[in-house]
């Protein structure tokens, strides 16, 4: 290769060029001939039996084709919206799974809830007939919170579920942990919080259904970070149309962070209505509506004790969490707060027993799933924010605690006491990095000099792991998944030599055209530009589950390498047939088969080419072509670790908070693009301090969203965010083929309790052990004077 | 309905409207310029961000007919007419500037209103700038500094 393009390069993105001169394809950017509009009727109210319907004069309209509800669902015989995930209780019993109705039945149970969609000529038309749709609502009792849907006698969202639980799971050895705590030494306690936030991708979701009536093929043009999935879930389970007459297509989609994995209800409506209509029919999100509409993330209350033996060495930990659930089971949400989260309680500790229980519960508020980090970040909060009150528990620093407590480099593979295995990793050498760039040890002069100014400075530290790469399909089935979860590359060869990659994972912001094209440069030896990356279209691509969980890299990569190392081979018998040399003789490298210690050789182009020119070519024993297929299922998890590092100056007389540096040091496994990591950290950062600053999605006591628009939740703008320093240190994953382990949530997974346990080091002079996310100037100036009120008294 | 002609790109161009339609429909579902995006409903995020004689303004929060005889410059019309990047674009092309691309066109048409006023920018003074162009991908570390870099190759 001519240039530095392969694995480990800075490569510039491919992608780029179409972004950066508007010319990108996002799913509203597409008209298709003969398009009506569809605007959705949403529930104003978050708790109400639905009676009378009446659409008469809304379809008397203006420019109205259809309006359709409950009883137009029914008629058709269409399924709900299905869950992908089963949880299940202490006693085996499956959990609670409560019909998720496209479009409302009997009840509507939150702010959003569709209940009639409408289809006209235009946008406008289409929402202003929707004000014409009379609909009758016996108000109920709302159960906005976690905390309502608990308590006795409280309105019950579903018939299956009376006491609004819908499971109550637990994992880890009680008896075990219970007597650690009995022989403890110490006890650290904390109750927290775990804010519920809102996705916020800049694109809001979208959706065109197309139907062709001469073949009776339906297309789907949609906003989804999985396009099979979602072929699968509405195919098998809404619509009852086979895969092989439903294409799903997922253009240039506007980011994604979870809120675009899951299958929703506008997907498999704007389909249906245009079979019915024989028209495409288009929906595009307000944000407004997005707000009301799209899957919430985190929402979690937690009660966590360590105990601890007399050299500050944990024992045993016990965590007790209530998960919200919101109205509806959405796609994969039973799996976020057990699977995704109280595996991850270990953490980098070498704690030997560990129990957590977990109950879920429904809440008139919109249904909860995975958001960047899904699970692990609530678990990192939890446990972070624990071992800084461990330390103080123990009047130990807080690094040495973690140091104390680090499960050793020698010790891997590392079975953990909640089910998962590390395989690899080095957290004394991610902190010791992060130490060393944060200036760590002279911090304590520049706290004194911050005093001088009358500011309060303070530092925080999180040494957090994660999971990634989700994960070998035998052991998620065993967990409850419904789906596999390996994921699919066909490799392309074309008879000139160039090369196009179909993956099933999909990019939207990840920057794949340019990593995935790497690692097919550094293998086949090929130009950049002679690689073409192909994803989100079903039509197009064999199969894929998808892109979340940072696992794109690590599974979705791991099976481009097997379809190359498929490529590779047949080459071989190719390059031995037209070097009339043994097989086992032909070397591949740099792009070219040579006969091992000859000068004979021949170049990837000759070999594709002889491959769909097979006039001499072994057609006895070989096919022509050169094109491979291959599924790469993971053996196991992948484990990104690291340190992050906050420093905080904070005003006491306004309780403003200023991130004065932000230091991040993650083992991500091997880099393939080391541009594109550290873009994929800062915007991860860029969300933690999000949640732990800015954001909080509010419901009030009636039900009603508060935090309903751009502008009254509080998205992070450059001029709150810190520039934040990133580096990474390499382990390498040790079970899939390119050594990596996904770099797509570190940032908000890590960054939560160093900035938490940052603003708690400033306020420790008031004795604050913690404080409540989102810390704004508003709670952390109450926490002071409420501190001052308690020292006054 | 009324009927709006304006000049796009240095094309002239018109379309009837309805009176209630915005700038920002009229160029993406009228003259199919697709660039502009719409990312939210209450004018926070930017995305919709062009040039409207010569300043930088949110299409969402400026009616078609309002436009009447304006010179309107949307991210279609900044690179060359041969493909060639204008500098700021390849700033942020440079600088790892954009990941999903669908705040880029508006953080782009914001940029260049910022150098116009202000050639030489600085991290802070972007920073500000930027109070009305909302990215969730990249916490804005990376548009700070192709903005800068930008700048720096406009006034070469």
């Amino acid at each position: 290769m001519a240039e530095n393009v392969g694995i480990g390069a800075s490569v510039l993105r491919k992608e780029d060029f179409r972004f950066l001169t508007g010319r990108g394809t996002y799913v509203d950017d597409i008209n298709r001939p003969g398009q009506l509009y569809a605007h959705i009727l949403r529930s104003p109210h978050p708790h109400a039996n639905l009676k009378k319907i009446d659409t008469a004069r809304a379809k008397q309209a203006p420019g109205v084709i259809a309006v359709y509800t409950r009883h137009d669902v029914n008629e058709d015989k269409l399924g709900g919206m299905p869950c992908g995930w089963g949880v299940k209780f202490k006693d085996d019993t499956p959990m609670k799974e409560p019909a998720h109705p496209m479009l409302a039945t009997e009840k509507v149970r939150h702010v959003g809830d569709p209940i009639a969609l409408v289809i006209a000529e235009t946008r406008a038309q289409a929402k202003d007939a929707a004000e014409q749709i009379a609909v009758d609502y016996e108000i109920l009792k709302p159960v906005p919170t976690i905390n309502d849907a608990i308590k006795p006698g409280a309105a019950a969202l579903h018939t299956e579920a009376p006491d609004n639980v819908c499971y109550d799971w637990h994992i880890g050895d009680k008896s075990a942990v219970d007597s650690a705590f009995g022989r403890a030494h110490k006890v650290a306690k904390l109750d927290l919080v775990n804010n519920r936030l809102v996705p916020n991708a800049m694109e809001p979701r979208a959706a065109i259904g197309d139907f062709d009536s001469a073949n009776g093929d339906y297309t789907l043009y949609t906003t989804s970070q999985n396009p099979h999935v979602i072929r699968l879930l509405m195919g098998a389970f809404v619509l009852h149309i086979p895969e092989s007459k439903l294409r799903v297509v997922a253009p240039d989609v506007g980011g994604g962070f979870g809120s675009k994995i899951f299958h929703y209800a506008e997907e498999a409506l704007v389909t249906w209505a245009a079979g019915k209509v024989k028209r495409p029919v288009k929906w595009t999100a307000d944000r407004s509506e997005s707000f009301i509409s799209d899957a919430h993330g985190r929402d979690h209350v937690t009660h966590a004790e360590m105990a601890m033996d007399k050299d500050g060495k944990f024992l045993a930990l016990r965590v007790q969490t209530l998960a919200n659930m919101g109205a509806y089971l959405s796609s994969f949400a039973p799996a976020v707060p057990t699977y995704l989260y109280a595996t991850l309680l270990a953490g980098c500790y070498a704690t030997p027993a560990v129990y957590a229980e977990v109950k879920a519960v429904f809440t008139n508020t919109v249904p909860v799933d995975a958001y960047r980090g899904a699970g692990r970040p609530e678990a990192s909060f939890l446990l972070e924010r624990l071992v800084d009150v461990a330390a103080k528990e123990m009047g130990m620093d807080r690094v040495d605690i973690r140091r104390r407590n680090f499960i050793p480099n020698s010790a891997f593979p590392y079975q953990t006491p909640v089910a998962v295995q590390y395989d690899s990793g080095d957290y004394f050498g991610t902190l010791d990095m992060a130490l060393k760039a944060s200036n760590w040890s002279s911090f304590r002069d520049r706290q004194q000099e911050a005093k001088k100014r009358g500011k309060l400075r303070g530092i925080g530290i999180s040494t957090y792991i994660e999971a990634c790469g989700v994960a070998p399909s035998n052991v998620a089935g065993a967990l409850g998944a419904r789906a596999g979860l390996y994921e699919v590359a066909n490799v392309r060869v074309n008879p000139t030599g160039s090369v196009t990659i179909f993956t099933g994972t999909h990019s939207h912001g990840q920057g794949h055209e340019t990593t995935f094209a790497q690692l097919v440069a550094d293998r086949l030896g090929i130009a950049m530009d002679q690689i073409e990356i192909s994803h989100g279209d079903t039509g197009k691509i064999p199969f894929g589950m998808g892109t979340y969980g940072s696992r794109s890299l690590a599974v979705g990569g791991s099976a481009i390498v097997k379809a190359m190392d498929k490529i590779v081979n047949k080459g071989k018998k190719i390059a031995a047939h037209l070097l009339e040399a043994a097989e086992a003789d032909i070397e591949f490298k740099d792009g070219k088969f040579s006969v091992a210690g000859t000068d004979k050789s021949k170049t990837f182009g000759e070999i594709a080419l002889t491959a769909y020119v097979p006039h001499n070519y072994p057609l006895d024993v070989l096919e022509p072509g050169l094109d491979e297929t291959a599924f790469y299922d993971p053996k196991n998890f992948t484990f990104p670790a690291g340190c992050h590092i906050c420093e905080v100056e904070i005003d006491p007389d306004t309780g403003n908070t200023t991130i004065i540096t932000f230091t991040a040091v993650d083992d991500v496994g091997r880099v393939i693009n080391p541009m594109i990591v550290e873009g994929q950290v800062q915007g991860g950062v860029a969300q933690g301090i999000g949640q732990a600053l800015l954001e909080s999605c509010i419901y009030d006591g009636n039900g009603q969203l508060l935090s309903g628009s751009m502008s009254d939740y509080t998205m992070p703008r450059a001029d709150n965010l810190p520039n934040v320093d990133v580096s990474t240190h390499v382990t390498l994953c040790t079970h899939n083929p390119l050594g990596v382990k996904g770099c797509g949530e570190v940032g908000s997974i890590g960054s939560p309790p160093a900035i938490i346990g940052a603003i708690v080091d400033a306020l420790s002079e008031y004795g604050v052990k913690h404080i409540e996310m989102p810390a704004t100037p508003q709670r952390v100036w109450q926490t002071i004077q409420a501190a001052k009120g308690k020292k006054a008294a | 309905m009324p009927q709006v002609s304006l000049t796009v790109n240095g094309k002239k161009a018109s379309a009837e409207v309805e009176s209630r339609t915005l700038l920002v429909q009229l160029l993406r579902e009228k003259l199919g310029l697709t660039g502009t995006h719409v990312g939210c409903d209450t004018s926070q995020c930017g995305a919709c961000v062009v040039h409207v004689n010569g300043k930088s303004i949110k299409s969402c929060t400026i009616l078609a007919v309002q436009c009447e005889g304006a010179e309107v410059l949307t991210i279609e019309g900044v690179a060359k007419p041969d493909g060639t990047l204008h500098p700021m674009q390849n700033a942020f092309r440079e600088n790892h500037g954009l990941q999903c691309g669908f705040c880029t066109p508006g953080m782009v048409m914001s940029a260049l209103d910022l150098v116009k006023n202000n050639p030489a920018p600085k991290d802070r003074e972007i920073r500000e700038w930027l109070e009305g162009n909302l990215c969730r991908c990249t916490g804005y570390h990376n548009i700070v500094k192709s903005i800068e870099a930008g700048a720096a190759a406009m006034r070469k």
